[in-house]
């Protein structure tokens, strides 16, 4: 018989180099151009669109993913059979109105969901690249979806809209792409991953890593799966999205199952099983090579650095009007975060709305059933689109 | 700082001082409202004036309010955040009703002639007569329907006279380009009066100032 872990890892797999939905192919006369010195090519974007794109082509929202998100936004994930991401935020009707706007949204450039990613195949090889993959950084995944609306025939996007590592492609097209973005959403990011954000990405790695069936990074040609490590590195980065107000909410210090301890190291606790269950979940979809990159990436992002140690600078005569949005018990990237790129927007006198809104649910809550974060991107894109002219 | 509507020193659905502050507004500028509640002056100079508004509010509901309708304006703080704006970014800066809830009034308006070529500050005054009395017959510290707070749980830490504050405006060296005082109908007091028959009838005043350059 086979297991079930064995179908939806073959239909992962399948999805890295022939994703469901639109693929758009750049060969050796469009290289990419990386952080990392090394030029790629050929490569590939996996990306959805939903809604239409006006005559004018001024009503296009690119929507970026967080570390282990894809392009399947608003419509059923093919490897889980899940609803899409962010369904809750965009649809006909939602906050994010697709009968009004035409929105993209692209597998990054690392991932393992179509866009070309450690788990792709090397052309030039005939195997997955694993780590002969040069790193990716934020600016190159942003420097790719370019090349995407280009290719798309738009010029100007009306908004860029993301949360956590989403928010930081957000600022990153802010900062280098200013007159092709018309508005900005940054949510629950950072202009900069924090020490201790790059602390928590290092034991995911690490876990990653030490586990023997990475295979030094070769174990998909070797048919072999890091899982335990992945799992680890998944269960250590998932109580950094909760709060402690939400895990003592959700679980409190119940048992699983049972009335009283078991005095083993068995899953006692519901928080255990329910960490446990996280980690297995997710290493039916995600690729551990991929972790790593996308991880690094986020690491190595600092858009002060890259403007001289100035964020103000990064954003000087922007035009493009900014909504930043945190959440109160967020603490991988708190409300200090987005201060600071609220403040340097002002410096750089920009136009600016920052709400931080009251939830007990932590960084997660931007991907959950938040009404104000829904009625503030709502009339936030409302009054951006009288401005751009959009019907 | 005030906190929301409910703090406001002068609520009522339309604020007599918001139309004196409208007046003072030339249309088109690039404004910023510190302290601008649910947005209320922001929207009205939005749709009368065609400003480019801006706002900053303490309280979150009243920004995620603002937010929701499509005004550009950050949660933030009068006392701390204001230091983060350049010199002469904005026509105008306005501090409707906020002054007295402020930790460090002078900083503030420092701030405010700094980063705008003009401020219009509006505040209630606590030399009005009615506040007066009711120190001098009850011995206590005043309250009205306008301010309606006890002396513990006030969030208005700073109350000035009219003529406390045109020491403050001398003391920082600005400009009066314009003033105005308003009884406790909304209506202007008399024009030309000496400053102290303002400070006696006036229950709120507005003054529009200018840093000297």
């Amino acid at each position: 018989m086979a297991h079930p872990r064995r179908i939806s890892d073959e239909l992962a797999r399948q999805q890295a180099d022939q994703p469901a939905g639109e693929v758009a192919r750049f060969g050796a006369d469009e290289p990419l151009m990386l952080d990392a010195g090394i030029s790629l090519a050929p490569f590939q974007i996996a990306y959805r669109t939903y809604g239409t794109l006006n005559a004018e082509k001024s009503n296009a929202i690119l929507v970026c993913h967080a570390l282990t998100g894809d392009q399947h936004v608003a419509s059923k994930n093919p490897v889980t059979g899940k609803p899409g991401w962010w369904e809750i935020m965009i649809g006909p009707g939602k906050p994010i109105d697709t009968e009004r706007y035409f929105v993209i949204s692209s597998n990054v450039l690392g991932g393992c969901m179509g866009t070309t990613g450690p788990a792709s195949t090397d052309p030039a090889t005939g195997e997955p690249y694993g780590l002969s993959l040069p790193l990716i950084t934020i600016p190159d995944m942003v420097r790719a979806q370019s090349m995407l609306v280009k290719r798309l025939g738009i010029d100007t996007l009306f908004s860029v809209v993301g949360g956590s590592m989403g928010g930081m492609q957000v600022l990153q097209w802010a900062a280098q792409y200013r007159d092709r973005v018309f508005s900005a959403m940054p949510i629950a990011t950072a202009a900069r991953h924090s020490a201790q954000n790059i602390a928590f990405h290092e034991v995911g790695r690490q876990a990653i890593m030490a586990d023997p069936e990475w295979r030094g990074g070769r174990y998909l040609a070797e048919s072999a799966r890091p899982l335990a490590g992945l799992a680890v590195a998944r269960m250590a980065a998932h109580i950094t999205y909760l709060s402690d107000a939400a895990l003592h909410r959700k679980f409190g210090r119940r048992f699983q199952d049972r009335d009283a301890p078991t005095f083993s190291f068995d899953a006692d606790f519901q928080v255990e099983s329910y960490l446990r269950y996280q980690g297995e979940a997710f290493v039916e979809r995600f690729d551990a090579n991929s972790y790593l990159y996308v991880t690094r990436a986020m690491d190595y992002f600092d858009i002060a650095a890259d403007h001289g140690g100035s964020l103000a600078k990064a954003f000087a005569g922007t035009k493009t009007r900014f909504c930043v949005v945190s959440f109160t018990s967020d603490w991988l990237f708190p409300t200090a975060d987005s201060r600071q790129v609220v403040h340097a927007l002002n410096a750089a006198g920009a136009s600016v709305s920052f709400a931080e809104i009251t939830s007990d649910k932590g960084h997660d809550a931007f991907l959950l059933d938040e009404p104000e974060l829904f009625a503030i991107t709502r009339g936030f894109l409302e009054s951006a689109a009288r401005a751009r002219g959009i019907a | 700082m005030t906190t929301d509507l409910t703090m406001r020193a002068v609520p009522g659905p339309i604020r007599a001082d918001y139309l004196v502050v409208s007046q003072l507004i030339a249309p088109g500028s690039k404004v910023l409202d510190v302290g601008c509640g649910d947005g209320g002056l922001l929207k009205l100079l939005r749709d009368e004036k065609g400003v480019d508004g801006r706002g900053i509010e303490l309280s979150r509901e009243g920004v995620n309010r603002c937010v929701a309708e499509g005004l550009a304006v950050i949660q933030g703080d009068a006392d701390t955040d204001l230091a983060f704006y350049p010199d002469d970014a904005f026509d105008v800066v306005i501090l409707s009703q906020t002054i007295q809830a402020t930790r460090a009034p002078r900083v503030v308006l420092e701030h405010m002639l700094r980063i705008g070529k003009q401020a219009v500050v509006s505040f209630p005054n606590f030399g009005h007569w009615r506040l007066r009395l009711q120190l001098v017959t009850r011995g206590r510290m005043p309250t009205s329907e306008n301010l309606p707070y006890h002396w513990y749980d006030t969030p208005n830490i700073h109350f000035c006279t009219i003529r406390d504050f045109v020491d403050l405006v001398r003391e920082v060296e600005a400009v009066i380009d314009h003033s105005t005082a308003l009884d406790g109908w909304g209506r202007e007091v008399r024009v030309n009066a000496p400053w102290w028959f303002w400070n006696f009838f006036g229950e709120q005043a507005v003054f529009k100032l200018r840093g000297k350059r």
